[in-house]
């Protein structure tokens, strides 16, 4: 049976299978190092749609239905949908979530959400109450742009240490039976506010998150960053991973080489404008779930732990003054 | 704000302090010169066109109105082309100071919200970037001439 393990983890056992997963992405993404690894890519931002949250839902539900069809899955097949995205009321997962027509758990966590469906995914599998689940997450830098910021053809110079929201949108069958990776462990993290206010630097907000979840992830399963061929933080980007770095250290732990960020990983700064890196849900969505995915198909990585971090803020609490609270979120993948 | 976790073994204030060493600093040097160059190159063509209908027939005094509603049109145009945003990346407060920057406000945000509607999107929401400008643009004029016509 799955049990609770120290403070904040989960052991997932029987562990679920990620036996299926699916990416589509924008053309900024799919023209950097790893636009290979994405299933399908869209050379148009608007993917034929009339407004760029229709197009966010579309690649949500493409991204579902290639999920399905690599293993020959009828959506009959699904138990839950479990969705989330950046969107006000996450429209984007609600509306796809009336498209395909099964039930629903909508979840919010920012640029949390991917950890947190497979999370809930996979505590879902292990419990016994669903044989089949799917999880997903989208992102649209034009959606987003113009939510959190300004209209998407303002013009101003972003600053350095802003990140460039990732088009996209992934999705994973969470399954009782199937094919390796496992969801072997999870743990859920506290939501932590070191009082950041500039929206435009989230990595410095969530970087505490990330390393909180972290550190109670090590303890709680006596574990090491060693332990890991791979991790990955899901958008910290340059800013957030120094920090990051320098809080665990404080606590003892050190990131070495198998250390990165989704946020570093999905472009090509040298060529491509996108400040401190990538973020979204999408980010690591697309990086777990397209490029890491087929790393550990091939056998290259056998045990990858993933937090993806969310800053919990609106546009509203900002602008009265509030800070930013974050959270963070690890799945532990294994083969 | 929530108190920190014992996990993290730092106080908020020593974080916001690392956070503020970590934060890259604004590039101000390359800011300042690319503003320089870029809005000596908007006033030199708003200048151009100003002598332009001069040549016209226009006084001086008389082409300065026609002369900000081209550099605006441009502005727009180049906005509703997408490329704008990209050029003001660019050059930063060389374009977003000038009048370019308002008109670029503004038709962002009326291309923005014009799957709002006519009223509630165009007409509520285009002013949403520029909507202070004028505002307090407004008050400013009123005040200084009231002054003058005072004094």
């Amino acid at each position: 049976m799955s049990k609770k393990a120290g403070q904040q983890s989960l052991l997932l056992d029987p562990a679920p299978f990620l036996s299926s997963a699916a990416t589509v992405a924008g053309p900024m993404e799919g023209k950097g190092p790893l636009g290979g690894d994405f299933d399908l890519v869209y050379g148009d931002l608007r993917a034929s749609q009339k407004s760029f949250e229709a197009a966010e839902r579309k690649m949500l539900q493409e991204a579902c239905s290639l999920a399905l069809e690599k293993r020959s899955f009828n959506l009959a097949d699904i138990d839950y949908f479990l969705s989330g995205d950046l969107l006000n009321q996450i429209t984007v997962s609600g509306y796809s979530a009336a498209a395909l027509g099964r039930p629903y758990f909508g979840l919010y966590g920012a640029c949390s959400t991917l950890a947190l469906v497979l999370s809930w995914g996979g505590i879902l599998v292990a419990g016994g109450f669903a044989c089949n689940v799917l999880a997903a997450t989208s992102s649209h830098h034009c959606s987003a742009e113009r939510q959190f910021r300004y209209p998407t053809e303002y013009g101003f110079r972003r600053p350095t240490q802003a990140q460039w929201t990732v088009t996209g949108a992934a999705a994973a069958l969470i399954s009782a039976a199937g094919e390796s990776p496992r969801i072997t462990a999870v743990t859920i993290g506290k939501v932590i506010d070191m009082g950041e206010k500039d929206s435009f630097n989230l990595g410095a907000a969530m970087a505490p998150a990330a390393a909180s979840t972290m550190i109670l992830h090590f303890q709680d399963l006596q574990r090491n960053p060693r332990y890991y061929d791979l991790i990955v933080t899901g958008d910290l980007g340059q800013v957030g991973a120094k920090l990051l770095r320098q809080l665990l250290a404080r606590s003892g732990y050190f990131l070495e080489q198998n250390y990165n960020d989704c946020g570093l990983m999905i472009y090509n700064p040298a060529v491509q404008q996108v400040g401190a890196g990538g973020s979204g849900c999408a980010c690591p969505g697309v990086v777990v779930l397209g490029h890491l995915w087929r790393r550990m198909k091939s056998g290259e990585l056998k045990k990858v732990l993933v937090i993806s971090t969310g800053a919990l803020h609106s546009t509203t609490t900002l602008a009265q003054g509030d800070t930013i609270p974050a959270v963070a979120h690890a799945v532990a993948l294994e083969m | 704000m929530a108190a920190v976790p014992e996990e993290l073994k730092i106080t908020a204030e020593e974080y916001r302090e690392l956070a503020r060493k970590e934060k890259p600093p604004p590039p101000l040097l390359f800011n300042a010169l690319t503003a320089f160059f870029s809005g000596g190159a908007v006033c030199l063509l708003g200048q151009v066109i100003q002598n332009g209908y001069i040549a016209f027939g226009f006084s001086p005094e008389e082409a300065a109105n026609p002369t900000v509603v081209t550099v605006i049109f441009i502005a727009s145009l180049l906005t509703g082309l997408g490329l704008f945003d990209h050029l003001a990346n660019l050059t930063g407060a060389g374009t977003a100071v000038p009048v370019t920057g308002f008109a670029n406000s503004l038709t962002a945000a009326a291309l923005e919200f014009k799957k709002e509607g006519l009223v509630l999107g165009i007409g509520s929401k285009m002013f949403s970037q520029a909507g202070s400008v004028i505002l307090f643009g407004v008050v400013t004029a009123f005040v200084v001439g009231l002054i003058s016509a005072l004094f």
